[in-house]
């Protein structure tokens, strides 16, 4: 069996899903590539004018690392891809991608959806929302933390 | 010595992003809160109002956590990436 592929990237910069796409759908063996995708939502009632994200140094890359090598270790995956933006970031511009490629898709869906509990409420990332009105941090969502807990995360 | 980080509304509510702090050989995450919380009234009731996680060399910790001269402490307010 060929040794799992994990890449891991914080940056400010944009990614680009088709590039991603590619890199994974050439991993050796696989039958299913899965991607997601997060955007800067603007739900219409805050009038967001920016989401400003900040994290902690190391500690992220880490984390995020980490993350991947469970998901590969409990999915049994090929290879993962976990993209995160970091910076100032404005409604509809892409946040984070998730991207795994395996042999059929019930483990990479599985996958995709744990690396995203995970990364909700274990990564050292924090967004401050712009809007209209003024600034704030938001605040750490309690269903984000039920999600997690199907996995047994502790 | 240990290197002390702080991170979001924390950072902003302390006006501090890192700072060094001489700790007795070996002591507890919750001994370094305990002395951070003793410069003002402002970081006294700034950690005791919020929730607040931890790291001790960029690995979540607790407040039992052993702390060492020459390790990295941080403190955070719960994430909210993705």
């Amino acid at each position: 069996m060929n040794k799992p592929l994990i890449k891991i990237t914080v940056q400010s910069e944009d990614f680009s899903l088709a590039d991603e796409y590619q890199l994974l759908a050439a991993t050796p063996g696989c039958g299913a590539v899965l991607t997601f995708s997060g955007l800067v939502r603007d739900d219409g009632e805050t009038a967001l004018q920016a989401l400003e994200l900040e994290h902690y140094p190391g500690m992220t890359e880490q984390a995020l690392t980490g993350i991947a090598l469970l998901a590969i270790e409990r999915f049994k995956v090929k290879a993962v891809t976990l993209i995160h933006r970091i910076g100032t970031l404005t409604p509809q511009q892409q946040i984070v991608l998730v991207g795994v490629a395996s042999s059929h898709r019930s483990e990479a869906f599985s996958a995709c959806e744990f690396i995203m509990d995970y990364l909700k409420t274990k990564a050292p990332l924090w967004k401050k929302q712009h809007l209209v009105t003024g600034s704030d941090w938001i605040a750490a969502k309690s269903t984000d933390a039920e999600r997690a807990k199907r996995w047994d995360l502790t | 010595m240990i290197k002390i980080l702080f991170f979001a509304a924390l950072r902003e509510r302390l006006q501090c992003r890192e700072l060094e702090l001489v700790i007795a050989q070996s002591c507890q995450v919750r001994d370094v809160l305990n002395q951070l919380q003793q410069q003002s009234e402002k970081w006294q009731q700034t950690f005791s109002e919020q929730q607040l996680l931890c790291a001790r060399n960029q690995q979540i910790c607790n407040l039992d956590t052993i702390v060492q001269p020459g390790d990295e402490l941080a403190f955070f307010p719960p994430v909210t990436g993705g």
